[in-house]
């Protein structure tokens, strides 16, 4: 049995399949992030050296580690894009960039609001908040490139060269930043180590890296979607869609 | 190729003699923004010694930017830059040149005025060496990143807006460890492994950033 394996790299195909997905990691993020919340508030104990206000990691690390993994998703999908000159990887890239910037920008703010109360202060010129915020402007200069190209076409492709320089530039605005100065404390969770703090805590940060995970997916499908009929107007599926809908 | 590239080079060098205003443009806001600086925030000798390092970092990161927009714009607007696609040199190869030549144009005039500049800020004449060496190395790689930004907003509106948002980020490498080497050498420490650094991201941006912003350009005319 052979396998069409690009089945759903039309957007006439992924449209109705984008919406189902969506649907379905909507309702699981908004379980996860139900489930992840309450442990995290109610049964993970209260932190010995930091009290109540460490309570803001269950959302800062997964927004964190959700903002650098988009990234890499953007920039891998546009990267298919480019190699292989596929419509559907473009869109897919750019409705990856709103979001990706949203998690950047909440992990700064929780970040920041964290650090009040533990650092003492909203914002030091640490390694990891600079490439942060480094990386919250990579996300701004792709979605600002591709809003001031009016031939979709030309837009992705340009997006998509500047979202893999940027991808490769990534590390090393990373390590760069790391010599220049280094506040923050090691990484919360590693996989070489055992982990450092309590096991309820870890779940519920897990849980709730899951619950902003299927957020994302289902964010960035319905976000693609719109692309999709935006750009697809002119066919004869949207045209049907709309007025189906209407 | 080795004649298509002087040629090249030799070619950009005689059309910036021509219209040496623009090359003047950018080392007199280079000079301006530096003598800013003490302006605002005061004459105090102390601090504008640690300042000097990064203030004319800054200002050399600015006023590059700033001529960026020139790389490729002329040669777009009569349509040059097409016939050079259509030739048989690599794109690379003729985007190499373009860097090169705008770097001796506008990087070089900024590294040769940088030591008259820091003596305002009273850096130490030891540390003149280093600076002047950092801005050397560091100059060449902001062209070259420049490129890909300005081979991608080549005729768009609001370029100008548009490339500093895409280019600043990738620029901060470069300005950590740039302001850094003459930093570090203040502190005893010596510059060099910056330097080195430096040295290695030119290398690295040599190889790679011209054939990036050669697909850039494509991209962008077609």
């Amino acid at each position: 049995m052979s396998i069409n394996w690009f089945k759903y790299s039309s957007p006439q195909t992924f449209f109705p399949l984008a919406g189902k997905l969506a649907l379905v990691f909507g309702a699981l993020a908004i379980a996860a992030c139900a489930v992840g919340l309450y442990i995290g508030f109610f049964v993970a104990p209260t932190d010995a050296q930091q009290g109540e206000s460490y309570r803001i990691i269950f959302i800062h690390v997964p927004a964190a580690w959700m903002s650098m993994f988009l990234y890499v998703v953007m920039a891998l999908w546009a990267g298919i894009g480019l190699g292989f000159n596929t419509r559907l990887s473009g869109m897919m890239a750019s409705a990856i960039a709103p979001t990706g910037a949203l998690f950047t920008f909440i992990a700064l703010w929780t970040g920041s609001l964290w650090g009040k109360p533990t650092w003492g202060t909203w914002w030091v010129w640490d390694a990891r908040l600079t490439s942060e915020l480094i990386l919250l402007f990579l996300y701004f200069g792709f979605i600002a490139l591709q809003a001031s190209i009016d031939d979709p076409r030309r837009a992705d492709k340009a997006g998509a060269l500047l979202a893999l320089v940027g991808v490769i530039n990534v590390p090393i605005i990373y390590f760069s930043v790391k010599w220049w100065n280094t506040l923050h404390q090691g990484a919360s969770v590693s996989l070489t180590k055992s982990p450092s703090m309590a096991t309820t805590m870890l779940t519920a940060m897990l849980i709730m890296t899951f619950g902003f995970w299927f957020y994302g997916i289902a964010a960035v499908l319905l976000r693609a979607r719109c692309i999709m009929l935006e750009r697809e107007r002119g066919s004869e599926w949207a045209a049907q869609y709309a007025k189906a809908a209407a | 190729m080795i004649a298509a590239l002087r040629c090249m080079i030799m070619r950009d060098l005689l059309l910036a003699a021509r219209r040496n205003s623009d090359v003047l443009t950018v080392l007199l806001f280079f000079v301006i923004v530096v003598s800013l600086f003490p302006l605002g925030i005061g004459p105090e000798p102390k601090l504008l010694r640690t300042i000097a390092p990064g203030v004319l970092w800054v200002a050399a990161l600015l006023a590059s930017m700033l001529a960026l927009g020139r790389m490729f714009a002329a040669d777009h607007a009569d349509g040059t830059l097409e016939q050079m696609m259509l030739g048989a040199t690599p794109l690379g190869i003729i985007v190499a040149a373009k860097v090169f030549a705008h770097w001796l144009v506008t990087g070089v005039p900024l590294v040769l005025i940088s030591p008259v500049l820091a003596l305002q800020f009273d850096l130490p004449q030891e540390l003149l060496g280093v600076l002047v060496v950092s801005l050397a190395l560091g100059t060449p790689v902001l062209s070259l990143i420049g490129a890909i930004g300005a081979a991608l907003t080549l005729g768009l509106r609001g370029a100008g807006a548009l490339l500093s948002l895409l280019v600043l980020p990738l620029y901060v490498p470069v300005l950590i460890i740039g302001a850094g080497a003459t930093e570090s050498a203040a502190s005893g420490l010596g510059g060099s492994a910056q330097l080195l650094l430096l040295g290695a991201m030119l290398i690295v941006a040599g190889a790679f950033a011209p054939w990036a912003a050669a697909a850039a350009l494509r991209i962008s005319v077609e």
